[in-house]
C-alpha cells in the first residue's frame, strides 16, 4: 500500500503520468480513425505489438531502433535545460557519422580497443563543433537557434551528401562509402539485428547525463541557466559558457549516436541513413520531460512505433501510416501539457465530488 | 444607497478559496479603500466586480439592481472602470487614441480622429487635467500616464472606478496630484474604490475602508474609526510594531566601499553620471529616487552585473572595478530589485536557491565539482527555521512560495553568506507586513552588527525609517547626501523630482 503511495507520488512529481496520459488519449483517438477508415484497432495494435515484440527477432530490433533514438533525444534533452530549442539534431547526426566511417575505413592497423573508442571520439567531436557553431552565432550575434539549426541541417546534409557521392563513394549501385575496419566496428548483440553494443553507451550516456545534471554543480549551474538566465548570471554563472558547452554536449550525443549506426548497424556511411531520428528526438525528449531515463522510456516507445508500423504492414491488411497518425498524435499531446492537465482535472473533480458524496 | 453591493462572494482557484464569503459594499460617492495584505483577496474581489473572473457564488448589485458581470465590456456597461496596475496603454498612438480605443467615433466608416480629440480635451477640461490630447503616451510620465487611464473611465461615463494600487509607482508630489484628482471626481458624484496596502495614504485619502485577510471580510469600517495601528493589526492579525529599534550609530564607522566617479552609458545615454559614495561599515545608507534614475545601473556596477563603466569601485583597499559578477559576491551580497527575475529560480527547490550565488563555496562542493548535498539540505533547513521562511519544506519548489517566504529566503541567503556589504534592493516589494517587518529588523540588526547596508527602495518610508544616510538618484547623478533626519518626506520628494536648488525645495 506504502509503495502504492510511493509509486503515485512519484508519478504526479515526475511528470512522468503527463505523458503516459498522452499515450493513452493518441491510442484512443487513433482507434477512432481506424475505425472510422473502416478497420479493427485491436487486430491494428495487435500486429503493432507482434511487430515489436513478436519474437526474439522482432524485439532485439526495436532494441535497437531505440539506440540512435536514445542518442538524439538526450541531445535534445541537454539543449532543452540550457533553454535552446536545438531542432539541429538530424544534422549532428551526419556530421557525426561521416567522419566515424570514413576514419574506420581509411585507419589500418589500429587495434581494435583504440580504433573504436577514436571513431566514436571523431564523431562526438565533429557533431559537438558542428553544433556549438549555433550557440556561437547565438551568443556572439543573437541570432535566433531555431531558424539556425534548421539551415544547419540543410548544410549538414549537402556537404555530407557531396562527400559521399564524389570523393568518398564506394564502388557500386548504392551511394555509401566503402566498408569499415572490423576493428572499428561495434559488436552486433542478436545476429541480423539493428540491436548492437551501442545499447549500452546509449544507457550509460543517460546514466551520466543524469548523475551530472542533478548532482554536480555543473549541471546545477547549466539549469540555472536554462530556468532563469538571469537568475544565473546575477549568481555569477557566465550563461554564454554554459550554452556553449550545452551545446557541445548536445552535438556530441547527436554524433555519437550518429556514429554509432555506422560503425554497429550499416558498416558504412549510407545516404539518408539518418531517417528522421534527429527529429524525433525532440518528441522523444519532450515526451521525457527532460529527464534522462524519462528519454530513454520515450526512446525505447517510438522503437516500438517504428517496428510495429513495419510488423502492421507485413501482416495485415492495415497500412502502417496509422503508427504515423499515432506517433503524429502522441507528440500532440505531449507538447500540449494542456489539454492532458483539462483531463487530469476533470478526473480529480469526479473524485473529489464521489468523495464528498461518500462523506456525506 | 449603496453603489456596490456584492454579497456571500466565493471565489476558489484549485480548491483553495481565494474569496471565501466576502461582503463587500460601497456606498454611492465615497472613496472606499478597500485593504489587505498580498493574497488577501483583494485583487481576485475586484476582478470579480470587473467581470475578469467569474464568482463561484455570490450575488452582485450595482446602484440597487442585481447584475450578472461576465466580462469587463458588461462592467464598463454598468459604469464600472478599473485602472490596472500595469497601464494598458498603448505608447505608439496619442492620448485621445488610446482613450477611445475600442469605442471610437466614426465619420462613416473611418475613425473620426478629430472628434476623439475635441471629447477627450472636453472631458480633460472638465476635471481640471493638464493633459494634451494629441500627446504620445510613451512621452508621458508615469504620473500621467495613469491620469490618461482615469480619462478613459470618465470616457466610458464610468459611475464607479477601481484604482489597483494607483500609488504604488507614484513620487508623494504625484500622489498629492492624484488625490487631488480623486477628491475632484468625488465631488462630481463618482464612486472610487481604492486597491492598496498602504496604511499612510489610506487614512489620508479614504472615507470607508474594507479589510480582507486570507479571503474573508473582516471588517468594515468609516476612516473615522480607525488609525494606523489599528489598521495594520486588523490586515495582519496581530498587532504590529510600527518602530524600529536602531542602536545609536557608532562614532567608529569605517570605510568599507568607494565607488569613485562612476560613469555608465548605456544606448548612448549616460544613466549614471559621475557618482561617487562612500559607504560605511555600520550604517545604513538609503539610495532614494524614482525608478529609472539610475538605480538599476548603480545595482549592476555595485554587483558586476554590468562591468562596462568608467570610474573605480574599491572595497576594503583592493581595486575591485569591472569585477565579474561571480567576483563581485565575494564583496558584496545582493537582494535583488525584482526577486522573480534575478533572485531565484523558480523551479529549482529551496535547498538548491539556497546557495544560489554561494554554491562554488568549499561548504557546498567537492574539490571534484559534485554538491554537498547533505551539507546544503542542512544548511537550509537552518535558514528556513533562522529566517523564518513558510514552507513545506526543502524540497518545495520556491516558485510556489508567497512572496513575502520568497524574499525571506533570499534575504537568509544573502545574511547567511555576507562579507561586510549587503545591498538590499527594494527588499520589501511586494511583500506582505508582517515580512516587511521582519526583513527590516534583520537589516539593522546587520547594521548594529557593523556591516554597510546599502538600501535602495522606491518606498520613501522605507528609506526614511531605515536610513542612517540618504543619498537622492535624480537622472543618473547623486543630487543630494545628509544625514537622515536632515530630511523631511517633502524635501526628499523634492530632490526626486529634481528640484536641486534650496529654495525649490522648501516651495
Amino acid at each position: 500500500m506504502k509503495a502504492l503511495k510511493k509509486t503515485k507520488e512519484w508519478l504526479g512529481k515526475s511528470e512522468i503520468l503527463l505523458s503516459l496520459i498522452a499515450l493513452l488519449l493518441s491510442l484512443l483517438v487513433s482507434s477512432v480513425v481506424i475505425i472510422i477508415s473502416g478497420y479493427s484497432p485491436f487486430e491494428a495494435y495487435g500486429a503493432m505489438l507482434k511487430g515489436a515484440f513478436g519474437s526474439n527477432y522482432y524485439l532485439a530490433q526495436t532494441i535497437g531502433t531505440a539506440i540512435p533514438l536514445i542518442f538524439s533525444g538526450l541531445a535534445m534533452a541537454i539543449a532543452m535545460k540550457v533553454g535552446i530549442f536545438n531542432i539541429g539534431i538530424e544534422g549532428q547526426m551526419i556530421i557525426g557519422a561521416l567522419p566515424a566511417a570514413l576514419l574506420g575505413t581509411y585507419v589500418t592497423g589500429l587495434p581494435a580497443w583504440l580504433h573504436l573508442p577514436l571513431c566514436i571520439l571523431v564523431g562526438a567531436i565533429a557533431g559537438g563543433l558542428w553544433a556549438m557553431i549555433v550557440a556561437v552565432l547565438k551568443n556572439r550575434l543573437r541570432i535566433n537557434e531555431v531558424i539556425l539549426t534548421i539551415m544547419m541541417n540543410y548544410v549538414a546534409t549537402y556537404i555530407v551528401d557531396y562527400l559521399v557521392n564524389y570523393p568518398f563513394r564506394a564502388e557500386g549501385k548504392i551511394i555509401r562509402t566503402e566498408e569499415i575496419q572490423p576493428t572499428a566496428a561495434m559488436t552486433t548483440l542478436v545476429p541480423h539485428t539493428r540491436l548492437y553494443s551501442g545499447i549500452f553507451l546509449a544507457l550509460a550516456a543517460a546514466g551520466i547525463l543524469w548523475y551530472v545534471l542533478k548532482k554536480t554543480c555543473f549541471g546545477y549551474e547549466l539549469r540555472a541557466v536554462g530556468s532563469n538566465p538571469d537568475a544565473a548570471e546575477t549568481a555569477g554563472v557566465n550563461r554564454k559558457k554554459y550554452m556553449l558547452r550545452a551545446m557541445f554536449i548536445s552535438g556530441a550525443l547527436a554524433g555519437i549516436g550518429g556514429a554509432g549506426e555506422v560503425l554497429g548497424f550499416y558498416g558504412y556511411y549510407i545516404s539518408n541513413m539518418i531517417s528522421g531520428y534527429g527529429f524525433d528526438g525532440i518528441a522523444i525528449a519532450t515526451m521525457g520531460r527532460g529527464n534522462p531515463f524519462g528519454t530513454v522510456l520515450a526512446a525505447l516507445l517510438f522503437g516500438v512505433l517504428r517496428n510495429g508500423a513495419t510488423g502492421m504492414n507485413r501482416s495485415t491488411s492495415i497500412p502502417g501510416e496509422f503508427i504515423q497518425v499515432l506517433q503524429a498524435l502522441v507528440i500532440l499531446f505531449v507538447s500540449t501539457p494542456g489539454i492532458i492537465r483539462v483531463v487530469q482535472k476533470s478526473w480529480k473533480r469526479k473524485r473529489f465530488a464521489q468523495r464528498k458524496e461518500e462523506v456525506a | 444607497m449603496y453603489a456596490v453591493e456584492m454579497r456571500n462572494i466565493t471565489k476558489r482557484f484549485h480548491g483553495t478559496p481565494a474569496n471565501h464569503h466576502v461582503n463587500f459594499c460601497v456606498k454611492a460617492g465615497e472613496i472606499h479603500s478597500l485593504l489587505g495584505e498580498n493574497g488577501a483577496g483583494k485583487t481576485t474581489l475586484m476582478n470579480i466586480l470587473f467581470g475578469l473572473y467569474k464568482a463561484d457564488s455570490g450575488t452582485i448589485r450595482i446602484h440597487e439592481k442585481e447584475t450578472k458581470i461576465d466580462s469587463p465590456m458588461a462592467a464598463i456597461q454598468q459604469g464600472i472602470s478599473m485602472v490596472h496596475q500595469h497601464f494598458m496603454l498603448v505608447d505608439s498612438l496619442t492620448v485621445a487614441e488610446n482613450i477611445v480605443l475600442g469605442h471610437e467615433p466614426k465619420k462613416g466608416i473611418f475613425f473620426d480622429r478629430e472628434k476623439a480629440f475635441e471629447k477627450i480635451t472636453e472631458i480633460a477640461e472638465k476635471y481640471h487635467f493638464q493633459i494634451d490630447a494629441r500627446e504620445q503616451v510613451g512621452n508621458l510620465s508615469v504620473g500621467v500616464k495613469q491620469r490618461v487611464e482615469i480619462l478613459k473611465a470618465l470616457y466610458h461615463e464610468s459611475s464607479v472606478l477601481i484604482l489597483d494600487e494607483p500609488t504604488a509607482v507614484l513620487t508623494p508630489q504625484e500622489v498629492d496630484d492624484l488625490f487631488r484628482v480623486l477628491r475632484d471626481l468625488k465631488k462630481d458624484g463618482k464612486t472610487i474604490i481604492i486597491i492598496t496596502h498602504k496604511l499612510k495614504e489610506t487614512m489620508s485619502i479614504a472615507d470607508t475602508i474594507t479589510v480582507l485577510r486570507k479571503g474573508e471580510t473582516i471588517t468594515t469600517l468609516p476612516i473615522g474609526e480607525v488609525n494606523e495601528e489599528k489598521l495594520a493589526e486588523l490586515m495582519v492579525g496581530r498587532l504590529v510594531s510600527f518602530t524600529i529599534d536602531k542602536k545609536p550609530l557608532q562614532s567608529e564607522r569605517p570605510v568599507k566601499m568607494k565607488l569613485s566617479h562612476i560613469t555608465v552609458s548605456k544606448g548612448g545615454k549616460k544613466s549614471l553620471k559621475d557618482v561617487s559614495l562612500t559607504i560605511r561599515g555600520g550604517e545604513i545608507l538609503g539610495i532614494a529616487g524614482v525608478e529609472g534614475n539610475g538605480q538599476t545601473e548603480l545595482i549592476e556596477v555595485l554587483t558586476g552585473l554590468c562591468a562596462r563603466y568608467e570610474g573605480t569601485v574599491i572595497v576594503g583597499k583592493e581595486d575591485v572595478s569591472r569585477s565579474n559578477a561571480k567576483k563581485m559576491l565575494d564583496y558584496v551580497g545582493h537582494i535583488p530589485e525584482d526577486r522573480g527575475k534575478r533572485g531565484f529560480v523558480k523551479n529549482y527547490t529551496n535547498w538548491e536557491n539556497m546557495i544560489l550565488g554561494y554554491h562554488t563555496r568549499p561548504d557546498y562542493i567537492t574539490k571534484a565539482g559534485i554538491l554537498k548535498r547533505k551539507a546544503i539540505q542542512d544548511v537550509t533547513r537552518k535558514a528556513i527555521e533562522e529566517y523564518d521562511v513558510r514552507t513545506d519544506g526543502i524540497e518545495q519548489t520556491t516558485g510556489s512560495l508567497s512572496g513575502g517566504n520568497q524574499q525571506k529566503l533570499i534575504v537568509g541567503r544573502v545574511l547567511m553568506h555576507h562579507t561586510g556589504i549587503v545591498l538590499a534592493a527594494q527588499p520589501t516589494r511586494g511583500v506582505d507586513i508582517g515580512a516587511i517587518e521582519y526583513i527590516h529588523s534583520q537589516l539593522v540588526r546587520l547594521r548594529d552588527e557593523g556591516a554597510a547596508v546599502i538600501l535602495i527602495s522606491a518606498d520613501l518610508d522605507e528609506i526614511v525609517k531605515l536610513s542612517d544616510e540618504i543619498a537622492v538618484l535624480y537622472e543618473g547623478s547623486i543630487v543630494t547626501r545628509k544625514s537622515a533626519d536632515a530630511f523631511t518626506e517633502r524635501s526628499l520628494g523634492a530632490y526626486m523630482l529634481g528640484h536641486t536648488r534650496d529654495e525649490e525645495v522648501q516651495a
